[in-house]
């Protein structure tokens, strides 16, 4: 097994301007020095609350923001450069599902036309063999070929997220990178949308980055889970693993707060307090240290490195210092 | 696992069949539905189809020809009061049915041939500033950075003069004559047209179909005209129907103070500005080419308000 993406040092900085003269005025770092590896047909998922970078870190990915430093790397070769996102003939290898299905699709034209963009845009096929395809992989996302025909507005959301996962298929892509693709959609219809991107995956060998705020979501799909926290990776394991035995305290707190359906457990969760600092303004040292509970004078003053604790990857220094507690220990110190 | 399996199978299964059942509805069929639907186009749609009628079959429906002085060829005088056969006019008098100018000359046949030139004047400058203005607005929007900046501080610069005055001085300087009119007016209105393309070009640009065709592949000059441009241009199209009213009045303004057209063309605002200071002794002489000039401008500003409604994309469910 190789890596299809590897991404190394990553960064992204997004520069705010003012005044008459658009001077620089401050710098968001929206995504820190991820690096971090999807082997070939795995499914990585990226989870964080809003705001913690996990939709900028998709949308460099599959360049369309150009990363600030840092190396992408795709099948062994780096594709991004400085000035203009990712290389036009990695686009055609990887694609993207965006959250929102009303936003995605063209409201003037057919959803067929959305869909062969792609095809002509790189020059595959005639007319018609574009609609052939067009129509197969319609069918191949669970709707009639003479949908192509339809304007999206005459859609449902869940029928509209089958489109765009069609349209971001169709180039037969080697990595989908889908952006919290459930979230804009109803419970019942996040399930079948979740089913429909296993199945493709296996029928397409597809390597996945699923981007959530949802752990459920992510659990259902998810081969390794990455927690992220104010543009920092936090955690990195397998899915298993991580829902089984968290050891970042961030990761604990969020995974004691999915709800679970036992009326015997309700109100049991770590709570944290505070806010999510402004990524204008972060915090010193560790970025989650002012709300967390194990936090030191060393966590204040120095940023942790990832290092490995069985197959779990940690940033954090009480698990470096065995500080730290296991999820049950937490929730009974509470 | 298996269980997990057949529900991922049947996922894949295909989710709709009523709903789609039925011959597809292009989109400017709905919106044409919509637009036919709406009170003001209609009232809009009739007054300039009727001033269209009328500039087509001027010739036929013009009894005189419009620049023809009657002196010596019919027993009339100079800015007659209108004789309308059917009301009581003297059988014996020849009909004129909005009067005599004063270069007796039939007013009604000048209305009518006047029609010609002003469904012209407004179609010639919207298109001339809908070119201009949409293509510099497009690029400023789209492209932003230095370009964004130099492009609209021009049109600010040009929205820094009151428009007529700015077409007078524009006129003055290349000389009166209704191509230097349309000329200025064009120009004046070019900034109208940036701003309003800018605007909506930087609001369609940042929607995810946008970043969908980029993660495609799609080249930016492709993306700006098959995807931000067509989304962008139903403010543009409501603006640029209001814009043939704008000007139309213009132009008849330009006229009006003897810079447009010039005599003896037969133009409803240098017929106003020609008999102005008749107004008092022979008030049918500004009475019918003002009457035109407001029914055209009232009806393509009542197909505008429809087509805003009707163009609009929140309505269509």
């Amino acid at each position: 097994m190789s890596a299809l993406l590897e991404l190394r040092g990553v960064r992204k900085e997004f520069v705010i301007r003012g005044g008459a003269l658009q001077r620089v005025v401050g710098r968001v770092n929206a995504v820190t020095d991820i690096d971090l590896s999807i082997e070939r047909g795995r499914t990585l998922g990226v989870v964080g609350e809003s705001g913690c970078g996990k939709s900028t870190l998709a949308r460099v990915v599959v360049g369309l923001h150009p990363a600030s430093g840092g190396q992408i790397i795709f099948d062994g070769k780096q594709i991004n450069n400085a000035t203009s996102g990712i290389d036009v003939a990695s686009t055609r290898r990887i694609q993207m599902v965006f959250q929102d299905p009303y936003s995605s699709l063209d409201p003037r034209v057919p959803v067929g036309a959305s869909i062969a963009e792609g095809l002509v845009v790189h020059g595959i096929g005639d007319a018609a063999s574009q609609r052939q395809a067009v129509g197969e992989i319609l069918q191949r996302v669970g709707l009639p070929a003479q949908a192509a025909d339809r304007y999206p507005h005459e859609f449902s959301g869940g029928q509209r997220q089958r489109i765009g996962i069609a349209r971001a298929l169709i180039l037969e892509p080697e990595l989908l990178v889908c952006d919290e693709p459930t979230s804009a959609l109803d419970v019942s219809v996040q399930a079948q949308i979740l089913n429909l991107l296993r199945l493709l995956k296996k029928q397409l060998n597809l390597t996945m980055m699923f981007i959530s705020h949802n752990l459920a979501v992510v659990r259902h799909i998810a081969d390794d889970v990455m927690v992220m926290y104010l543009g920092h990776i936090v955690e990195v394991a397998p899915a298993a693993t991580l829902f089984a035995n968290p050891h970042h305290p961030y990761s604990q707190a969020l995974l004691s707060a999915t709800p679970v359906a036992d009326p015997d457990q309700r109100g049991k969760r770590l709570r944290l307090a505070g806010e999510l600092p402004s990524p204008l303004n972060p915090p010193s040292g560790c970025p989650f240290h002012p709300r967390c509970p194990l936090a030191n004078d060393r966590c204040k003053a120095e940023l942790p490195a990832l290092t490995a604790v069985g197959p779990t990857r940690v940033a954090c220094h009480a698990v470096a210092e065995g500080r730290a507690f296991s999820l049950h220990q937490a929730m009974a110190v509470q | 696992m298996t269980s997990l399996d057949a529900a991922t199978a049947r996922a894949a299964e295909i989710v709709i069949e009523d709903g789609l059942l039925g011959n597809p509805v292009p989109l400017w069929k709905q919106t044409w539905k919509r637009l036919l639907r709406k009170r003001s186009a209609q009232v809009g749609m009739i007054f300039i189809g009727f001033m269209i009628l009328v500039a087509i079959f001027a010739p036929i429906i013009a009894p005189y020809d419009p620049n023809q002085v009657l002196i010596g060829v019919e027993d009339i005088k100079r800015r007659e009061a209108p004789c309308v056969h059917l009301l009581g006019c003297d059988v014996a008098k020849p009909q004129h049915i909005m009067g005599i100018d004063g270069n007796a000359r039939d007013v009604f046949s000048r209305l009518v041939y006047g029609s010609r030139i002003s469904l012209m004047i407004g179609v010639i400058t919207v298109s001339a500033a809908l070119v201009m203005g949409v293509f510099l607005g497009a690029i400023a929007g789209f492209f932003g950075g230095w370009l964004d900046n130099l492009i609209m501080r021009v049109m600010d610069v040009i929205l820094g003069f009151p428009s007529l005055l700015l077409a007078i001085a524009i006129v003055a300087v290349l000389g009166p004559g209704i191509v230097n009119a349309l000329l200025a007016i064009s120009v004046v209105s070019v900034p109208g047209y940036a701003r309003v393309t800018r605007a909506s070009v930087l609001s369609v640009k940042s929607q995810d179909f946008v970043s969908a065709s980029r993660v495609l592949g799609a080249s930016k000059w492709r993306i700006l005209f098959t995807r931000v441009l067509p989304n962008a241009l139903t403010p543009i199209v409501v603006l640029a129907t209001m814009g043939i009213a704008g000007g139309i009045l213009e132009a008849a303004g330009l006229s009006f103070l003897g810079l447009g057209a010039q005599p003896p063309m037969a133009e409803w605002g240098t017929m106003l500005g020609s008999e102005k200071d008749q107004i008092f002794s022979s008030p049918h002489l500004v009475f019918f080419p003002g009457i035109a000039i407001v029914i055209t401008v009232l009806g393509f500003n009542l197909l505008g308000d429809g087509l805003r409604d009707a163009l609009d994309p929140r309505l269509n469910a």
